[in-house]
């Protein structure tokens, strides 16, 4: 499974050699670099861990994490810490199911060109948080009419349940509730642009959550 | 310069492009696909709105077609499809955006022209 980690950087719109006009999101993805691989020997299941995003700060990391990284030396008193090279201090740490560890080396990294353009990528991220949404907004659900009568019914979500029988409101009816702030992907999105140099992937459409934000991008299972 | 920019600027910008100005009367070449063949269109009128964005700005053309019919296209600026824009005059206006032409026909909907002395070649 082909994943990356990456930055969501903005929106813009691209040409193809037509002249057509596609709206695209631009992902900062990579450098990934490999801090672990899981062996069905070792570990129970193979995987490849990947890391992303150098974070500077002092004590954005706790001691546990920086020993992972190998960001701490073995010295006399602590003779068994982890020697890992090429890895900075990473702030995002995503694992990647992979049937060939293997191939994948500790320390080594992946860059954006591990994707094509033309490539069908699904791209997962945390949306935005739209707070204590409506139906409308969070269901779907149709706007009541707003003349005819119908004083400040606009928005409102109508009937929730029959009479007698059944006697209560259904579960999972639908109603108005916290919206947001979740996990979500969109899949099946078109790359349209890879630039190696500079790590940015351009694909079409939109991707989930505000600029700045960690996404995951790997391989379309619609292909 | 942020990287979405970066992006944008590494797209091919239409070269020799004009300066256009509200109020300039252009005449725009558009490619035009029709199944395997290729023809260039074009379309003469004022240039109505500009509107910037870097590689994405785009502007408004608006002429007066038959039976007095207004016709208002916008373009993008930087899209391969066009094939070149010619300034036949530039006039002067006293806004951006020409949007109260749209309610003029006839005499009223004439621009003076502004002589503009040309770059010596």
């Amino acid at each position: 499974m082909k994943k990356l980690i990456g930055r969501k950087v903005g929106m813009t719109q691209l040409f193809d050699e037509k002249g057509n006009v596609t709206g695209v999101t631009v992902i900062e993805a990579g450098p990934n670099y490999v801090t672990q691989v899981k062996t069905l020997a070792r570990d129970g299941y193979n995987a490849v861990q990947l890391g992303f995003g150098e974070v500077r700060k002092k004590g954005a990391l706790t001691r546990g994490e920086l020993g992972h990284l190998g960001q701490l030396k073995a010295n006399d008193k602590h003779p068994k810490r982890r020697a890992l090279s090429g890895v900075p201090a990473v702030g995002t740490l995503v694992e990647s199911r992979s049937s060939k560890p293997a191939e994948a080396e500790e320390g080594g990294t992946l860059k954006c060109d591990i994707f094509a353009v033309g490539d069908f990528v699904d791209v997962t991220g945390t949306m935005k948080g739209r707070g204590f949404a409506g139906n409308i907004k969070r269901h779907g659900f149709h706007r009541q009419k707003k003349t005819h009568g119908a004083s400040d019914r606009e928005r409102a979500p109508g009937s929730i349940g029959a009479g007698t029988t059944p006697g209560r409101v259904e579960k999972g009816q639908k109603m108005a509730g916290h919206y947001g702030n979740t996990r979500v992907t969109n899949s099946h999105l078109k790359v349209l642009m890879v630039d190696a140099e500079r790590n940015l992937i351009a694909v079409a459409g939109s991707v989930p959550g505000a600029n700045g934000g960690i996404v995951v991008i790997q391989e379309g299972r619609k292909q | 310069m942020n990287l979405v920019e970066s992006i944008e600027k590494s797209q091919t910008a239409n070269a020799n492009l004009p300066t256009l100005q509200p109020g300039d009367m252009v005449r725009v070449h558009q490619k035009i696909v029709e199944g395997d063949r290729e023809r260039v269109q074009v379309f003469q009128g004022t240039v109505i709105r500009l509107r910037k964005g870097g590689m994405n700005a785009s502007f408004t053309v608006r002429r007066i077609a038959t039976h007095n019919v207004g016709v208002e296209r916008t373009y993008l600026l930087h899209s391969p499809r066009i094939e070149k824009i010619e300034v036949v005059r530039h006039a002067r206006v006293r806004r951006a955006q020409l949007y109260y032409f749209r309610k003029l026909q006839g005499k009223s909907a004439r621009l003076k022209e502004r002589i503009v002395a040309k770059p010596a070649a």
